[in-house]
């Protein structure tokens, strides 16, 4: 093993039938540091944490632990946490009916009988030390999706993990919580633990990681560190190509807004059960909007108001002049709005149902009860945007959840698409997503407004919506707090105008 | 070396689809029958009470007595893809069906000689009654987020009573020869009613599927509610049409059920059929979990099941002894299906494929 | 949003957490119960305000105690069982038959009894936990053929008449200080049975386990959420199959109770049991999605089923009919209940 690693995963391979999700990757982790593991969707990131964790079984290849002499066999997740290897998931990996501190010590104690007192004076120090907000004796359910997480990340801190890995932590956490997570990240560095940091977040991995592996279609690129890899070329070794296409996507298109005319939508005072307080909005024809802040502030509420996901409980909506009332998701899609959820795999895709299912599937609601398509029409929709945004699978049959990501994503888009809307609202569309299929989303967008439709693109990485957005609504605390156009649309006015006031 | 493997993944796609199972099942059966005692098969024309010449025979008995059966299976295939759940009142449901029929044909009466209400309005009337019963277990399942078969428990438990009470505990028996058509036979038809009314209905749902959206909603709803509220739909009120459609079901195998016999007896009456019915969906593949479904496979794990029994009878087993024999063909059916079986014994099957060619 | 808990000045963390699923629910059905109970004694009076017709519904139904608290724990691991009232009339056929006509002694019948009780608890955990079949379907199996496997042992009844097992089966136990006076004056005191004090026992063993032992709090945590279970190092198969074999023993148990109180086998024992069992867990706030139960709650579900069953009889209804009218407008109340708390807890 070399120097100071503490891990050493050697010519790792996996295959799955029909696909090769790991090809002789290498993979090096060195006490005490902050190694980020990155890659675009089917790049074998998940997969590779997954045959370190004991969950796949590996193909090929061997794994070295400082400390054992011959390769390590890791058979299970028992296995892994044996040796010192701790995981915190995505979802979290906890139960939500036991309490904080039981799940904090469930399947580690050794005996048969259950210490209540023990159990919870030990959660109660481990949460004060670490600045977590919750008690040892509540539920975990009663705790926000954050707070869980750091109690999962609390409970793998516990167990004196040698390999920590944090399979994107922050998506659901918002920017204090980011910065806790990171601070408690430095402390486990500073004991000398490891930690492999999977994650999506450039600015993230650039402001607490040491080393970059990068991986691409299941073969190591390459190992990096960080001080010696600009943005630019991370991003390149990433997708494999230059992406001089990145930065000069705006200007291709100018914007075609008519500013004048009627607004497409106008909502007034609009609020909903969602606990946003009550804003205003309006987009018109050929614009492209979008909702910006922090996660948590209230900008998918915002959207889901408009579209009726959420209970209206207040405020007028007008469409080209018109009151509409939008009361559920239908009166919306009637009235020509279209919606791309935020949670993809929750709200979005209906998993089992074919591809071709996927994109009529609106339409098809939108055209009543009692007329379905003919097999020959569904077949002929699903086959035009199937072609137009290039998405890959096998043939319209195919049922959706067997699609990456990317495809997905963009079976959704066709699904609207196909419904024709004046206004398309698109939250998040870009998560999740590989950079190719990020760009080809982001040209979408502008070429729909050049078309005459509006659209609104939310995202949470706010150079894409430079890109594509003429206005910005900026939401703090579930309020919108301003409105950036023109040439107040840059990095620092927006950071400015999210951060609020009083910074002197 | 080529059509070899064509030929596996032949077998291995056969094996696969959905309608597998019932139709092996069914082979199975006829299979075995044909080996033990080929006269099971035969089929005859004899002379039934009234006079008139009427087919017999075991064939002729599973279709006629797997009618109520198959009714219940396509409602409780729409339930089950919807809600993820099942309907286990049914069998009480019916009861209250045939009760409320019963009643009506009676004229309120112990017994009646004629009938005192006309057939069609008696049986719309059950049909109304069970289908609100249906909206009412649909609503708790749907408004009330409570799981489908904690739900209908209720009924179950009360169903019967219910029934008993509609005719205030007396059982009303019926002796007009007409009413009986549609459960024994019409005049100068061989063929009994019960076939006719069950092929009629499948028409019906093959209808319904075919020229509405009823199957990619209900498949939507039971697959992911939340994508399908955002697409438009409403999940609650296709949960809710699910329960009441098969309310209608029930109403109608309630119907075949008292015509056979022109009575009632409310503890008896369909006992058990719901453990068929859901066991029908199950044998015709479909999830017991919801989502994508085929109602064709548990309109044949209905035949299916009414088979195993008819095979069992012939060959004298009593009927209170039936439930352990379907059991151990149940538990025979839904080990071999069960993924971990069907990957050891594929695992089998290659690695004495292996050998074979080793050898070779 | 779920509440974030507020941290006072010092960093301390302030206020008391809400109270847990589980014990809300508990809380609602131990309310009910006595709220019943106690309304019943004051209005109806009478029969109820006697201590022997509350130890009679203990009395009566120590059986049912044991199986509810088997269903109640299959269910807090989000599966269910629904052959376990096949199950004990075909221990109590089995029992009353090995004792009346093959000369056998309780010892060995005992024995029979939880064996056969074991072994579909095995065979049905396995199939669960092992091959991950539905259990609703394996159970349902396991009904018809426990169903039809007591008809192949007699078809007609069985009554034991042997003087040692009716020894035991009239053996009362007083309870010191509980008595009333008889139509006679006489002072009679108050017993309950053999079976109530296993059936007790029990209880409190089961509320043991699942609070304080491992494998009780795997139960909750399997039935809380499968997959995290497994990623926290639980053997989610282990705990499930358990979970049924726990519950088939108390079922083979439940029906040497059940054959203790009425003394002879018949194919109608224990029919619709298990839906009594159910329903008592129901009651007793143990939720069929799993993770959510106890077995103090399930024992108070018992008691409510019962009073209101006992209730509907004094009031003069036709008890065969009304008392299922009334045990499903019950479930169907708790049912609500419980939905409507759960609904507004989690939007908060």
């Amino acid at each position: 093993m070399q120097e100071g690693a503490i891990l050493e995963m050697r010519g790792i391979s996996k295959f799955f039938p029909g696909v090769k999700a790991l090809q002789n990757v290498d993979f090096t982790l060195r006490a005490g540091e902050i190694h980020a593991l990155m890659g675009e969707n089917g790049a074998g990131k998940s997969t590779l944490i997954k045959c370190l964790t004991g969950v796949y079984p590996k193909d090929e290849g061997e794994i070295y632990m400082a400390g054992h002499d011959k390769a390590v066999s890791i058979r299970s997740p028992q296995d892994a946490q044996n040796i010192g290897i701790s995981t915190v998931y995505q979802e979290i990996t906890l139960c939500p009916n036991l309490t904080v501190a039981e799940n904090m010590y469930i399947g580690r104690t050794k005996g048969n009988l259950a210490n209540w007192r023990k159990m919870n004076q030990g959660a109660g120090k481990i949460l004060r030390d670490l600045g977590i907000p919750a008690l040892p004796n509540q539920q975990l359910s009663s705790c926000s999706i954050a707070v869980q997480q750091m109690v999962a990340i609390a409970r793998a801190v516990d167990m004196d993990c040698k390999v920590l890995i944090l399979d994107e932590p922050t998506s659901s956490l918002d920017e204090q919580e980011v910065q806790k997570l990171f601070g408690l990240m430095r402390d486990l560095k500073a004991k000398g633990v490891g930690i492999i940091f999977v994650t999506h977040f450039l600015e993230q991995v650039y402001e607490v990681c040491d080393r970059i592996t990068v991986l691409r279609d299941g073969q190591l690129v390459g190992e990096y560190v960080i001080e010696d890899m600009p943005r630019v070329l991370l991003v390149s070794k990433m997708l494999g190509k230059d992406l001089d296409d990145m930065a000069d996507i705006k200007s291709e298109s100018g914007t075609a807004a008519d500013m004048s005319g009627t607004p497409v939508l106008e909502a007034q005072d609009l609020c909903s059960n969602a606990g946003i307080k009550p804003f205003d909005f309006s987009i018109h024809k050929g614009e492209v909007n979008g909702f910006t802040g922090l996660l948590g502030s209230g900008r998918s509420e915002c959207v889901r108001a408009i579209f009726g996901a959420d209970r209206v409980t207040g405020g007028s909506v007008k469409m080209d002049g018109k009151d509409v009332k939008i009361h559920k998701p239908l009166d919306a899609m009637k009235s020509g709005i279209g919606y791309l959820p935020e949670d993809r795999k929750g709200d979005g895709i209906v998993g089992d149902l074919s591809v071709r299912e996927n994109i009529i599937l609106a339409l098809q609601v939108m055209k009543g009860f009692f007329r379905p398509f003919s097999r020959a029409q569904a077949e002929k929709f699903a086959d035009e945007y199937i072609k137009r945004l290039e998405i890959k699978t096998a043939s319209s049959d195919t049922p959706i959840n067997s699609l990456s990501g990317g495809n997905q994503q963009k079976c959704i888009v066709a699904r609207w698409l196909l419904t024709d809307p004046k206004y398309l609202i698109l939250d998040e569309p870009t998560r999740g997503i590989d950079i190719g299929t990020k760009i080809e989303i982001q040209k979408l967008v502008l070429q729909l407004a050049a078309e005459g439709k509006s659209v609104t693109f939310i995202s949470s990485e706010i150079d894409e919506m430079l890109r594509t957005c003429s206005r910005l609504i900026v939401m703090r605390d579930r309020k919108a707090v301003g409105e950036l156009s023109g040439e107040d649309l840059t990095q620092s006015k927006i950071m400015a105008t999210i951060a609020g006031g009083d910074t002197q | 070396m080529k059509e070899k493997r064509s030929d596996e993944s032949f077998f291995r796609r056969l094996t696969r689809h959905q309608l597998f199972i019932p139709v092996a099942a069914l082979l199975a059966l006829v299979l075995f029958n044909l080996i033990a005692d080929p006269s099971f098969f035969s089929i005859s024309l004899k002379e039934n009470s009234l006079g008139n010449p009427v087919l017999s025979g075991n064939i002729i008995s599973v279709l006629d007595n797997a009618s109520e059966l198959v009714l219940l299976a396509i409602g409780m295939t729409l339930v089950t893809a919807s809600s993820g759940g099942q309907d286990i009142s049914v069998g009480a449901t019916m009861a209250i069906a045939g009760s409320v029929i019963l009643r009506l044909v009676c004229g309120g009466q112990v017994s009646a000689d004629t009938m005192q209400a006309p057939l069609f309005l008696a049986v719309l009337a059950g049909i109304v009654v069970t289908m609100a019963f249906g909206a009412f277990n649909g609503a708790l399942v749907a408004y009330f987020k409570i799981q489908p078969m904690v739900a209908t428990l209720i009924m179950f438990t009360a169903g019967r009573s219910i029934a008993a009470w509609i005719n205030n505990n007396q059982l009303p028996f019926i002796n007009d020869v007409a009413f009986k058509y549609a459960g024994t036979f019409l005049p100068g038809i061989p063929v009994p009613t019960p076939v006719f009314i069950t092929l009629f209905m499948i028409l019906v749902f093959w209808l319904v599927l075919k020229f509405t959206n009823l199957g990619l909603y209900t498949q939507a709803v039971g697959i992911n509610a939340n994508s399908s509220r955002l697409n438009g739909l409403d999940p609650k009120k296709i949960k809710l049409l699910t329960y009441v459609i098969l309310g209608a079901c029930v109403a109608i195998a309630g119907f075949i059920r008292v015509s056979r016999s022109g009575s009632i007896n409310y503890s008896r009456i369909a006992e058990n059929i719901e453990m068929d019915a859901i066991l029908a969906v199950a044998l015709g593949g479909n999830s017991l979990g919801g989502g994508k479904f085929n109602v064709y496979g548990s309109i044949l794990g209905a035949y299916v099941i009414q088979f195993l029994t008819t095979t069992l009878y012939k060959y004298n087993v009593p009927s209170t002894a039936l439930p352990a024999y379907k059991a151990v063909v149940v538990i025979l059916l839904v080990v071999l299906s069960a993924p971990v079986v069907r990957e050891k014994l594929s695992r089998m099957k290659k690695s004495s494929a292996k050998a074979a060619k080793e050898v070779a | 949003m779920p509440k974030e808990i507020a941290v006072d000045k010092q960093g301390r963390l302030a206020g008391r957490p809400a109270m847990s699923d589980t014990n809300m629910l508990l809380t609602i059905t131990v309310l009910v119960f006595f709220v019943m109970y106690i309304a019943a004694v004051v209005f109806l009076g009478g029969g109820f305000s006697k201590p022997q017709s509350f130890l009679n519904i203990l009395n009566n139904n120590a059986s049912l105690i044991v199986l509810s608290c088997g269903m109640s724990i299959v269910m807090i691991t989000g599966g269910i069982d629904i052959s376990v009232g096949a199950v004990t009339g075909l221990v109590c056929m089995n029992c009353a038959v090995h004792l009346e006509l093959q000369g056998g002694s309780i010892i060995t019948a005992l024995l029979l009894g939880l064996g056969i009780g074991l072994a579909f608890g095995i065979v049905q955990g396995f199939l669960v936990a092992h091959l991950g079949i539905q259990p609703f379907i394996v159970s349902l199996a396991g009904m018809f053929f426990a169903k039809g496997m007591t008809t192949i042992v007699s078809k007609e009844p069985v009554r034991v008449t042997g003087e040692s097992f009716l020894a035991i089966k009239n053996i009362r136990v007083t309870v010191p200080g509980l008595g009333s006076n008889n139509k006679l004056g006489q002072y009679v005191p108050a017993y309950v049975e053999v079976g109530v004090l296993i059936a007790l026992a029990v209880v409190v063993i089961l509320f043991c386990v699942l609070r304080w032992t491992k494998l009780g709090r795997s139960f909750y945590a399997v039935g809380g959420n499968n997959q995290s279970a497994n990623m926290l190092g639980i053997n989610v198969r282990r705990t499930k199959f358990l979970a049924h074999v726990l519950c088939g023993l108390l079922a083979g148990l439940g029906g040497i109770l059940y054959f203790l109180h009425v003394g002879s086998g018949d194919v109608a024992n224990g029919a619709g049991d298990e839906m009594n069992a159910i329903a008592s867990s129901i009651i007793g706030g143990t939720l069929l999605t799993g993770g959510v139960g106890n077995i103090v709650g399930t024992f108070f579900g018992v008691l409510s089923l019962n009073t209101i069953k006992r209730i509907v009889s004094t009031l003069g209804f036709d008890e065969a009919w009304w008392s299922n009218i009334t045990v499903a407008a019950m479930i169907c109340l708790f049912l609500i209940i419980q939905s409507i708390i759960l609904m507004r807890k989690n939007k908060k």
